[in-house]
């Protein structure tokens, strides 16, 4: 049965796919793009949309092609009049009961059912209707849900349920009242909901967004406070896509003097936090180790992961490593330190971080995540937030010059750039356990086995003599295949990396969307990975510990990693929460 | 009538038992669920948390399905439930006229149950029985060529 194929035509064109392959597999195959809306390659294929229609020759009626197989001899045609015109009127049914406030809709210019809407020379509303739901939900800090836009596609419900793992959101009802959400109406605020925003990057249309931060930046900007701002490592892998760059481009420096002309009076790099988070994290790990601490330890870098530990695996939360995540450390550094180093009183401080991440949104607002009353993070933005402030702006992205980051919380090794990726943390942390541990030099600072788009991946790792065994997941569906397989007692790991997105932070939900069919051809994971491992290789220093400036925090400030003080600026701790907050037991 | 504590403790444990024989047929979550519906009246969100977690598919998932039959309730039902057919030889025959007098008598909505627990009202589709349009059914007891004066009445003989 293996390597089976068939060999059918469409539109004419003979072409040779795998058995279990599908009509639109095999047109794509073929060279000829079938419109899709509700189709979401490995995630959706559903046929509720009706635009992938095509005739197949002896089959009855017009069929879906994402959800027809293949079949040997089969005649295909996907652009006859008929399609052409049935598509349009399911497009017209559509925009029926649509919200179609374009004009002012964040998915302008981006949304998959406008496009198809341009390509169809759908020009009028022949069928205008009620809308089947207005409710909008906009209660969390993270993410934002306008069913008047929504078109019942399910991408978020598949993604939330089979790629995540999580279930926050369903349909309910019957026939035009069916409409999605959470159970019995409620937000995502009281959901099992981690705010990871796959869900958004999953939509083809406007009816999932990130809770606006632009107005409190731009009035945070306005105030007279010192405002200052850094980047994740995966902004400069992923906002160039935004600037029409292709996926995977690196815009480090151009990023930086964007962030300066918008008005920052200082632009940090929150890959210094990523060294400052190896700094400690790998001496938690060594105190773990040498101490009888709990294992396997966890990372905490990632809040989707955090929360989704929270939530689903609160018998976890004792693994966690308690450390800050990267852009929370440098935030309390920003408010301490330098305000110690410049005179400017924390009070005045205001930080925005930029991350590819709607869950940060949450994190910043967390108790958890403060000192002496202020918070240590004050504003989250997306990457398309941030991409969106500089057009508004007139700043001509790509004719921009490239700039440094500031000094003091600026300055990076190549571990810290790729904290992006996932596996990048795993990494970046053995190269600082490695030589601490063994207080010999590492000869070559990559460690391949942990690297790559794997949903699981497993390295032996040997520490001159000392083996510990190590594993990383990404997505929290394979978080929670990792852990019930640890809780099975059926894999003993010394040390773990979680993060909540699949492929990491490059892929998160605040990163640039691409619609449905670019997703088909452009592997996101390791396209936008590859730019932060080239930028890693390029690096002078590739060492947390040796980046320049940390040294300098740690003589001046800190003293040790895990120190008295570090604990207090640089470490937390986080507890169980109820999956449905409106009915805990 | 609400049910006790021991009643919810005794259905639940019940429940557990009819989950454990059925989960691994073929489509289990419907049976499941219309034997809980059946037991306790209604889904509560305690109820469908247990169906989820023991088939390992979302609340949502299960609360999707109670929302789109018109068959599960997740609000408990009264103790009498006063179904008024809504067919389309009652509706001719003036249904729509006793559902709304059902509906101010009892102070409630379709679907809805009264305070104290004793009446719901349902609005359902044809009951069978055509030639006694308008009809409706309280527990099994048929009324039929119904007018709103007769509802009075009728409602007072279960409400002593």
């Amino acid at each position: 049965m293996e390597n089976k194929t068939v060999t059918l035509t469409v539109d004419g064109v003979t072409v040779t796919v795998p058995a279990d392959a599908t009509v639109l597999d095999a047109a794509r195959e073929a060279g000829v793009n079938i419109p899709t809306l509700c189709y979401l390659k490995d995630v959706n294929a559903i046929g509720s949309c009706r635009l992938c229609l095509v005739e197949i020759q002896g089959a009855r009626g017009l069929q879906a092609a994402c959800v027809s197989p293949v079949a040997e001899g089969q005649v295909v045609t996907t652009n006859s009049p008929k399609l052409r015109e049935t598509r349009r009127m399911n497009l017209e049914l559509i925009l029926s009961n649509h919200n179609r406030e374009c004009t002012s809709c964040v998915r302008s210019g981006n949304c998959e059912l406008q496009a198809l809407c341009r390509e169809y020379g759908v020009d009028d509303y022949p069928y205008d209707g009620k809308l089947s739901s207005e409710k909008y939900d906009d209660v969390s800090p993270s993410i934002v849900r306008d069913n008047s836009k929504c078109i019942n596609c399910r991408r978020c419900v598949a993604t939330c349920n089979k790629v995540q793992g999580i279930g926050a959101i369903g349909v309910s009802g019957r026939g035009f009242r069916s409409e999605i959400g959470c159970i019995y109406g409620e937000s995502l605020a009281d959901s099992p909901c981690v705010y990871c925003g796959q869900c958004i990057l999953a939509c083809p249309v406007g009816a999932l967004k990130e809770k606006d931060s632009i107005s409190d930046v731009y009035a945070a900007l306005a105030s007279g406070k010192h405002v200052v701002v850094q980047p994740a490592p995966a902004v400069r892998a992923t906002i160039g896509e935004e600037f029409g760059y292709p996926v995977g481009t690196s815009v480090t420096g151009k990023l930086a003097t964007a962030l300066r002309r918008l008005g920052f009076a200082k632009v940090f790099d929150t890959d210094f936090g990523a060294d400052l988070t190896i700094m400690e994290e790998g001496a938690e790990l060594i105190h773990r180790l040498q101490n009888g601490g709990k294992l396997p330890m966890i990372t905490s870098c990632s809040p989707g992961w955090v929360n989704y530990c929270e939530k689903f695996y609160p018998e976890f939360l004792p693994n966690l490593s308690t450390c800050k995540s990267p852009h929370e450390m440098e935030g309390a550094m920003i408010k301490t330190y330098y305000a110690e180093k410049a005179g400017i009183d924390p009070k005045d401080i205001y930080v925005v971080s930029v991350m590819p991440c709607t869950a940060k949104k949450f994190e910043a607002k967390r108790g958890e995540l403060s000192h002496d009353g202020l918070q240590d993070v004050d504003a989250v933005l997306t990457v398309r937030e941030l991409a969106k402030m500089i057009r508004s702006a007139g700043i001509d992205f790509r004719r921009l010059p490239d700039s440094d980051f500031d000094s003091l919380l600026g300055e990076s090794s190549g571990a810290g750039v790729i904290f992006g990726a996932t596996g990048g943390v795993m990494e970046a942390a053995l190269r600082t356990v490695y030589e601490k541990l063994t207080g010999k030099t590492l000869d070559d600072v990559n460690f391949t086995a942990v690297r790559g788009t794997a949903g699981v991946k497993e390295a032996e790792i040997d520490l001159d003599g000392k083996k510990i065994t190590v594993a990383v997941a990404n997505g929290t569906k394979n978080a929670s295949n990792l852990l019930e397989a640890v809780k099975r007692g059926e894999r003993d790991y010394t040390f773990i990396e979680v993060m909540g997105c699949p492929g990491g932070c490059v892929c998160g939900g605040g990163t640039p969307i691409v619609n449905a069919t670019d997703r088909v051809y452009i592997d996101l994971k390791a396209e936008r990975a590859k730019a932060l491992y080239a930028e890693d290789a390029g690096k002078p220093n590739r060492k947390s510990h040796e980046n320049s400036e940390i040294k300098a925090i740690y003589a001046d400030f800190l003293g040790s990693p895990n120190s008295h003080k570090a604990h207090e600026l640089l470490h937390t701790s986080y507890s169980p929460r109820a999956k449905y907050s409106k009915h805990e037991a | 009538m609400a049910l006790t504590k021991e009643q919810i403790a005794s259905k639940t444990e019940e429940l557990k038992a009819f989950i454990a024989a059925h989960k691994d047929i073929d489509g289990p979550l419907m049976p499941i669920m219309q034997h809980a519906q059946e037991s306790f009246s209604y889904l509560s969100m305690e109820t469908m948390t247990l169906i989820a977690d023991s088939l390992g598919i979302p609340v949502a998932d299960v609360y999707g399905i109670a929302t789109f039959y018109a068959q599960f309730s997740l609000k408990p039902k009264g103790d009498y439930v006063v179904s008024v057919c809504q067919g389309t030889a009652c509706y001719v025959k003036g249904a729509a006229a006793v559902l709304e007098e059902v509906k101010s008598r009892l102070g409630i909505e379709a679907g809805e149950t009264t305070p104290d627990g004793k009446f719901s009202i349902q609005d359902t589709r044809c009951l069978g029985c055509c030639g006694l349009a308008p009809v409706m059914v309280v527990n099994g007891d048929v009324y039929g060529r119904l007018v709103p004066a007769d509802i009075k009445g009728i409602l007072e003989k279960y409400d002593a």
